[in-house]
């Protein structure tokens, strides 16, 4: 099994999976927030557009949505990112990943909002603050607070579905494994080598968010 | 002769079929302290509402201090700066410290300076008596002190007028008191008052008026000594005999 590591570029494979999850993590949480903010806005065209969404991509596999992305709108729509087909497929990872795990950040968030009291956001109406106000220094933070446990449940399974990209091609952890198996013999080692590898990126993060919860929990 | 600070004429309101609000029309001038009073359901939490527009009506108009309140948006929320509310939960931002509770209103609405926001309200939390709590945040609090902290947040925006939607139905009877000394100090240092409650010894010490409310009308206003010894209506006198046998 020494060979073998010393012939695959293990870490770098890895690298790409935390490159691959760092950002479809940001963009999932910059796009879910808007489309949270979107669910719970006053009005009603915002509301339906922000549900359309989340019905849409939350139950949509996420395979499909990868193989799209290549299949369909890079070859067929011609919507390729960049020139050479590894960054294209790397970029399309990323916005497919936000994308989809979008869906689920928006309903962590919901579940936030729903934790505050409604009084919450009428007495902060009630001292003049604009809707613009309310949501950025009464509502969200409140909202994040509350759902920082399933904001970090959605995280480890973004982490654990930037597998899928190998799907499309991606050299990224899952995808070094699928070659190494194909190569290789007597691969059942590696195997577990890199279900630990996953487990030592998703565990500690878990205790993270459970103690984040815990110390950040908003008491009433 | 004083001017009318908050005119409300002819405000109709609808939950679904039930009609709260019964054209109501009321003019409360500055200084004066209104107590609406009248059983569950007669609307009185509604109309307190209505007046910064937490509850919206359906027709009629709402005036304060000489503007009409608008429906949406950035003037609805000017308007509202200038109107002091309390709940009966006080809803303080629970995430936010007791200080910072009463600066978040005059440093993002008014653009009060930090240190000047800061120091108004250490005077405010002095004067309700909570000025050892200001570091605290609002969970660690007594019921008595959360509600006097929610007085103090709201006076931390200078107030035209303070709406009290009733403000000791939550709290523990030993608490109750705190409370209404806090409310009834305003109402002598001159602060406009519209107040739901039930406390009939602050309606005796502190109001001017007493607006009786059944099943979403007006049914009688008076002065309090009248209204409580000498009761003119069916269902004022009904209700009193209720409250007042205990």
């Amino acid at each position: 099994m020494g060979d073998i590591l010393a012939r695959y570029d293990f870490l770098g494979a890895f690298w790409l999976t935390i490159q691959l999850s760092f950002w479809s993590a940001l963009g999932a949480l910059l796009v879910g927030t808007v489309i949270a903010i979107l669910r719970v806005s006053p009005v009603p065209v915002l509301r339906l557009m922000g549900t359309a969404y989340v019905n849409t991509f939350r139950n949509t596999p996420l395979t499909l949505l990868m193989v799209f992305s290549i299949l369909g709108a890079s070859y067929v729509l011609g919507l390729s990112i960049a020139q050479s087909v590894e960054t294209n497929l790397f970029y399309w990872a990323i916005i497919v990943l936000s994308v989809y795990h979008a869906a689920f950040v928006c309903e962590a968030l919901r579940s936030g909002v729903n934790t505050i009291p409604a009084g919450q956001a009428e007495a902060a109406r009630s001292i003049g603050l604009t809707f613009n106000q309310s949501l950025t220094e009464v509502l969200l933070p409140q909202a994040f607070r509350g759902a920082i446990a399933p904001l970090g449940s959605t995280l480890i399974a973004l982490i654990k579905n930037t597998t899928v990209a190998a799907v499309i091609g991606a050299s990224d952890a899952a995808g070094l494994m699928a070659v190494i198996i194909e190569n290789e013999t007597g691969t059942v080692g590696v195997f577990f080598l890199f279900a630990l590898g996953f487990v030592i990126l998703t565990l500690p993060l878990g205790v993270l968010f459970t103690s984040l919860s815990r110390k950040l929990a908003v008491k009433r | 002769m004083p001017e009318p600070l908050v005119v409300i004429e002819g405000v109709n309101k609808h939950f679904g079929d039930l009609h709260v609000l019964k054209d109501i029309n009321l003019s409360i001038d500055k200084g004066e302290v209104v107590i609406l009073i009248g059983p569950s359901g007669s609307g009185k939490s509604t109309l307190c509402r209505t007046i910064n527009r937490l509850e919206a009506y359906e027709s009629g108009s709402i005036t304060i201090d000489g503007k009409k309140l608008p429906d949406e948006g950035k003037e609805l929320a000017n308007l509202r700066a200038d109107v002091g509310m309390v709940f009966q939960s006080f809803n303080l931002f629970a995430h936010k410290t007791i200080l910072e509770n009463l600066t978040l209103g005059p440093i993002k609405v008014r653009k009060t300076p930090k240190a000047e926001a800061e120091k108004r309200a250490m005077e405010l939390l002095k004067r309700v008596g909570v000025e050892a709590q200001a570091q605290k945040y609002p969970a660690q609090l007594s019921g008595g002190q959360q509600q006097r902290v929610a007085i103090a947040r709201s006076l931390a925006m200078n107030p035209k007028v303070m709406l009290f939607d009733e403000p000791t139905s939550a709290l523990d009877p030993e608490m109750v008191n705190e409370v209404l000394d806090v409310m009834v100090q305003l109402a002598k240092e001159g602060m406009t008052m519209i107040v739901v409650t039930h406390e009939m010894g602050f309606a005796r010490k502190a109001a001017d008026k007493v607006v009786f409310l059944a099943d979403g009308e007006i049914v009688e206003s008076n002065t309090p000594h009248e209204f409580f010894s000498n009761p003119q209506s069916a269902r004022a006198k009904d209700f009193l005999s209720k409250i007042l046998t205990h």
